[in-house]
């Protein structure tokens, strides 16, 4: 397969992924950073290159709420929002998971409301985490592409049926062109492949009628919460092995977190997206200087990748934790709270410290995660750090 | 309470056996109550249709439908029947509401 070599913003890509898909329903609804990969999917759909009902809707709630129903008949459905679209839809972003629906989302992620702000943080994502959704988070404009490939087959998988979220940053990917490698229509397709609109129950079905969403009380709500939870659960071999076909169609390596210059690392970096980027280059400058130092990018926050990130982090003295979202009055980012928890108790776990960065789209730069490998550094010498700290602000 | 157990339950928690609403009584929380006067329903079924519930019974052997009674273990009381009862606006109700008294 020839793959061919483009230059996209991370919404054009990612558009140009989903059309790929012949999705049947999008539901659209405009927020700032999103907006665009709506507008270049609704060109595919203009120009005829993909036949998509799309539905103009008053507010992201009806945008989930419609993606609900449309994905109950069967079709293989998508939407897209960010940042105050997503707190909006909250109510159905939950009910899109009990119901076991395999929607697909991007959140181009954005700082929640107020004070308003249309930059990238990890607020809206991070807020959701609990949703019972799948996370798939991006380090650049090819990451978000071919999550936008390989989220149909996870989500529509017999043993998975469950929504899958797919994180970028606002702007920083949403809006910078980078080059990438797509693959042509027919390979994408034949990757994909058509929605087995015949499996399971169909709200259409007129022979074999179904009530979705039904009142849940004290007898069968535990239940199903249950059921959810096992799901999520058994997801991984599935993940697993739609990255392992992908990889080898492709080329590029996919897995549950990637692992850059850990060999030997003594310290080590966690961060999600595209700070995991910058991460990369600075690593490089202080291993030029013998610093024994690397980075673990996580790319599916859930289900949470607890024995991969075990392995990878057992072996460092050190791990600094970036968060780029908070949690009031909590113990921690949310990044930081699950690393901690998942060390505890296994032997001689890392020394493990949150920084809490870039929120409302702080430029992370160099100098930033400098400072943040200076303290780790220091941390590993003996020095003694708090738990939580902050990056990149004015105190 | 039933006790299927999570590993039997539908994907998604479906309900997949049309009606089964029938199955569960829900009718004892009212405070008001429709009495039927038979002698002046016209069985044109307006209460079976306005029902929100399946409290409102008929019988359909005969080529003419008729209405014949309420069930009380589904009827929550409303009095959404009686409102829109046709023979009730020329003051010959066939449903009247009165208090229930257990
Ligand atoms: S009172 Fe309400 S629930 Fe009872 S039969 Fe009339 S309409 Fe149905
Ligand atoms: S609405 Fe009144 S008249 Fe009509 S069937 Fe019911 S009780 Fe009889």
């Amino acid at each position: 397969m020839k793959q061919l070599f483009v230059g996209l913003t991370g919404n054009e890509a990612v558009a140009t992924a989903f059309k790929q898909a012949r999705p049947h329903v999008a539901p659209a609804f405009p927020i700032t950073p999103q907006t665009e990969m709506m507008h270049k999917f609704a060109d595919f759909v203009a120009d005829g290159e993909v036949e998509t009902e799309m539905i103009l809707v008053e507010s992201e709630h009806s945008a989930m709420s419609a993606a609900v129903g449309a994905s109950a008949t069967g079709a293989r459905v998508f939407t897209a929002t960010s940042s105050a679209g997503f707190a909006l839809m909250w109510e159905v972003v939950y009910i899109a998971a009990n119901l076991r629906l395999p929607i697909c989302m991007p959140v181009v992620n954005r700082a929640l409301s107020g004070n308003i702000n249309i930059h990238n943080d990890h607020s809206d994502a991070m807020g959701g985490r609990d949703a019972g959704w799948i996370h798939l988070w991006c380090e650049n404009t090819q990451e978000a592409y071919d999550s936008a490939l390989m989220c149909w087959r996870i989500a529509e998988h017999a043993g998975v049926r469950l929504p899958v979220m797919i994180n970028y940053d606002g702007f920083i990917i949403s809006h910078t062109s980078e080059s990438l490698n797509i693959l042509p229509d027919e390979d994408a397709w034949k990757f994909i492949g058509p929605k087995d609109v015949g499996a399971g129950y169909s709200l259409l079905d007129v022979e074999n009628p179904i009530t979705v969403g039904p009142l849940d009380l004290t007898d069968y709500y535990f239940e199903h919460k249950t059921s959810q939870i096992e799901a999520i659960n058994n997801s991984p071999e599935h993940i697993a092995a739609i990255f392992k076909e992908f990889s080898a169609l492709s080329g590029r390596t996919y897995d549950f977190i990637e692992e850059y210059r850990t060999d030997d690392a003594e310290i080590i970096i966690v961060a999600l997206g595209s700070t995991a980027g910058t991460a990369k280059v600075v690593i490089d400058m202080y291993r030029e200087k013998g610093v024994k130092i690397g980075l673990v990018k996580i790319r599916v926050f859930r289900p949470f990748p607890v024995d991969v990130l075990r392995k990878a982090l057992g072996k460092a003295k050190v791990v600094g934790v970036m968060d780029k979202s908070v949690t009031f009055g909590g113990f921690g980012g949310p990044v930081f709270n699950e690393i901690r928890s998942a060390m505890y108790g296994t032997a001689n776990p890392p020394k493990i410290h949150d920084w809490i960065y870039g929120l409302g789209g702080r430029d992370t730069d160099i100098a930033q995660i400098e400072s943040l490998i200076d303290q780790l550094q220091a941390i590993a010498g003996g020095s003694e750090a708090e738990d939580i700290n902050m990056l990149g602000v004015r105190l | 309470m039933s006790n299927i157990p999570t590993k039997d339950l539908h994907t998604g928690g479906i309900i997949t056996d049309a009606g089964n609403t029938s199955d569960f009584k829900t009718g004892d929380w009212r405070s008001d109550v429709p009495q039927w006067v038979e002698e002046n329903c016209t069985h044109c079924m307006f209460c079976w249709i306005y029902c929100p519930d399946s409290a409102v019974m008929l019988d359909t052997s005969d080529e003419k439908t008729k209405m014949t009674g309420f069930v009380f273990e589904h009827c929550k009381g409303c009095g959404i029947c009686a409102q829109h009862c046709p023979p009730a606006k020329k003051g010959k109700a066939a449903i009247v509401m009165v208090r229930d008294e257990k």
